[in-house]
C-alpha cells in the first residue's frame, strides 16, 4: 500500500472527484507523487502545505490547468462524477467550465461589471439576451455581490475594491454554472473584512457547489473548510475532517506543520 | 517519514515556545505546592500542630494566586497563538488541571481544619491510623500524575487510574472502622467525624489526580477518556 493510501483515514462518503495514483512531472521532476484523493460532493477541501508542496499543481490538475504549461505531465487517473477527466475523448473545455478556477490574483477583465460575467456565457455561445442578463444578475447574488454593484453594472470592473473584483471573478465562474470550483488562495491579497466575506461566501458556496481550495493561512483552512489534506514534498501526507485534522492530525509531520513548527 | 520516534520539533517562533514551556513549569510548581500541602496537613493532623495546619491555610493562598495565573496564561496563548493540535490541546489541559490542584490546595485546607479541631486524646484511635497511609498513597497519585503531564507519558496517566482503586478500598476500610469506633465510643463521636471526613477529603485529592491524568491522556492521545469515554 502507499503512502498516500495509508494516509486517507477517513474518505468522504459522497465523492465528487476521485484521483488515484496521481504523479505530475515538469519535464524531469516529479511535482506530485502517488496522490490517492477523494474530493467529497459539496464540501469544502482545502489543500495545505508549504511553498512548493504540490498542492497549487495538484488543484490545477483537477481540471486540466497544467495541458497549458510546456512540459507538464500528468500520471493516473482523475475522476469526476466517474469519468476520466483526462480521457482522449472528453474536451478539456468543458472540464473547465464543470470545473472553474478562482486565482490569488482577483483578474477581471477590462470590460464592465457586466460583461465580465456574462463573459464565459458569450463564448459558449449565448445570444439570448434575458437568458444572459437573468444568469448575470443570478451569479452576482451567488456571489455575494449584486448589492453593491446592481446600480453600475456598466461601469468598468477594474473600478471594484480588490475584495469585489475577487467576487467579481467568482460570480464570472458561476454564471457557467460549474459543479466543482477551485480556489488557489482566493483571501490572500485581501484585507479581513474582504477576507471574511469570502470565507463567508464559500461556507454559502458549499450548499451548491464543491470547492477545492489552496490556503496558506492555517486559520483560513480550519475556518471555511470540511476536510483538509496536508502535502509535504509532492506527497499527500494526510487527509481527513478538518476539526480532527487541526485538534488532534495522526502524522507528526502534519502536526509540526499546522502548529508552526517549521524545523 | 513523519511517524518517526523523534520528538516534535520545536517551535519557529521562539516566543511561542517560551510561552508554552512558562505555563508548563507554572503548573507543575503548583502541582509541587500541593504535593507539600497534602504532607503538611496530614502531619498537622497527626500530631494536631496548629502551626503546621495555619502552614496549610497560607499556602493556599498562593495556590489560588497560581490557579489564576495559569488561567490568564492559558487564555493569551488561545487568544494570541490560536494553538491547534497538541498545543490546543495542552491549553486546555493546563485550564482543566489548574482547577484540579487548586480543588486539591482546598483539600487540604479542609484536613488542616479538622486537625485544629481534633481532641489530643484521639492520636490511637484505629481508623486515624489508617489516614497517613491514604495520604501517602494520593500524594503518590498527585506526584505520578504530575510526572506523567511532565514526560507526556500516557501510560503512566492510565497508572494513576489503578492506583485511585486502592484509595477508594482504604476509604471504605476508615469507614468501617469509625462506624466502629463511634459506636464503642459515643463520646468520642465529634473525631470520629473529623476523621471521616478526612478520609473524604483524601478520597478526593485521589479522584482530582485521576482528572489531571485523564488530561494527560487527552493532551497525549488527543482522546476523552473522562466518564468511560474513549
Amino acid at each position: 500500500m502507499s503512502r498516500s493510501k495509508e494516509a486517507v483515514a477517513e474518505a468522504p462518503s459522497n465523492v465528487k472527484m476521485e484521483t488515484r495514483g496521481v504523479n505530475v512531472f515538469y519535464g524531469a521532476n516529479q511535482a506530485i507523487r502517488d496522490v490517492d484523493l477523494d474530493i467529497a460532493d459539496r464540501s469544502v477541501t482545502a489543500l495545505i502545505g508549504p511553498s512548493g508542496c504540490g498542492k497549487s499543481t495538484y488543484l490545477r490538475a483537477l481540471n486540466r490547468m497544467n495541458d497549458t504549461i510546456d512540459g507538464c505531465r500528468v500520471e493516473g487517473r482523475i475522476l469526476l462524477d466517474g469519468e476520466d477527466i483526462y480521457d482522449r475523448d472528453v474536451d478539456a473545455v468543458e472540464v473547465r467550465r464543470r470545473v472553474g478556477m478562482v486565482f490569488q490574483k482577483s483578474n477581471p477583465f477590462p470590460k464592465s461589471v457586466f460583461e465580465n460575467v456574462a463573459f464565459g456565457l458569450r463564448i459558449g455561445g449565448e445570444k439570448d439576451k434575458d437568458v444572459i442578463a437573468q444568469r448575470v444578475e443570478e451569479s452576482l447574488k451567488g456571489a455575494a455581490l449584486w448589492d453593491e454593484v446592481k446600480d453600475r453594472l456598466q461601469s468598468s470592473a477594474l473600478g471594484l475594491s480588490g475584495g469585489q473584483q475577487q467576487r467579481l471573478c467568482i460570480a464570472r465562474c458561476l454564471a457557467v454554472w460549474p459543479e466543482v470550483i477551485l480556489m488557489d488562495e482566493p483571501a490572500s491579497a485581501l484585507d479581513p473584512i474582504a477576507t471574511a466575506k469570502i470565507e463567508e461566501l464559500i461556507r454559502e458556496l458549499r450548499e451548491r457547489y464543491t470547492i477545492v481550495i489552496v490556503t496558506h493561512s492555517m486559520q483560513q483552512a480550519a475556518r471555511v473548510s470540511d476536510f483538509t489534506a496536508f502535502f509535504y514534498m509532492g506527497e499527500l501526507i494526510e487527509y481527513g475532517k478538518t476539526d480532527l485534522m487541526f485538534t488532534r492530525p495522526s502524522r507528526k509531520r502534519t502536526e509540526e506543520y499546522i502548529s508552526g513548527r517549521f524545523g | 517519514m513523519s511517524n518517526t520516534n523523534r520528538p516534535l520539533l520545536t517551535h519557529t517562533h521562539q516566543e511561542f515556545e517560551a510561552e508554552l514551556r512558562n505555563l508548563k513549569d507554572r503548573l507543575l510548581a503548583m502541582g509541587g505546592r500541593c504535593e507539600q500541602m497534602i504532607s503538611i496537613a496530614v502531619r498537622a493532623f497527626e500530631e494536631r500542630d496548629a502551626a503546621l495546619a495555619q502552614e496549610v491555610i497560607e499556602a493556599d493562598r498562593q495556590m489560588d494566586e497560581d490557579e489564576l495565573a495559569v488561567d490568564e496564561m492559558a487564555v493569551r496563548l488561545l487568544a494570541l497563538r490560536q494553538p491547534v493540535g497538541r498545543d490546543l490541546r495542552f491549553a486546555v489541559a493546563a485550564v482543566k488541571a489548574s482547577t484540579d490542584l487548586e480543588r486539591i490546595g482546598d483539600e487540604a485546607v479542609n484536613i488542616a481544619e479538622r486537625a485544629i479541631e481534633m481532641e489530643i486524646s484521639d492520636r490511637l484511635s484505629p481508623p486515624r491510623a489508617k489516614l497517613p497511609e491514604m495520604a501517602q498513597r494520593a500524594g503518590a497519585m498527585l506526584g505520578d500524575a504530575l510526572n506523567a503531564l511532565v514526560e507526556e507519558d500516557a501510560a503512566k496517566a492510565r497508572d494513576v487510574f489503578e492506583q485511585d482503586d486502592a484509595v477508594d478500598d482504604i476509604y471504605s476500610q476508615v469507614m468501617g472502622l469509625c462506624i466502629d469506633y463511634m459506636r464503642n465510643n459515643p463520646s468520642r463521636i465529634p473525631d470520629g467525624m473529623r476523621i471521616c471526613n478526612c478520609a473524604k477529603y483524601l478520597e478526593r485529592i485521589a479522584d482530582h489526580a485521576t482528572n489531571i491524568a485523564e488530561m494527560v491522556i487527552f493532551l497525549v492521545e488527543g482522546r476523552d477518556v473522562r466518564h468511560g469515554h474513549g
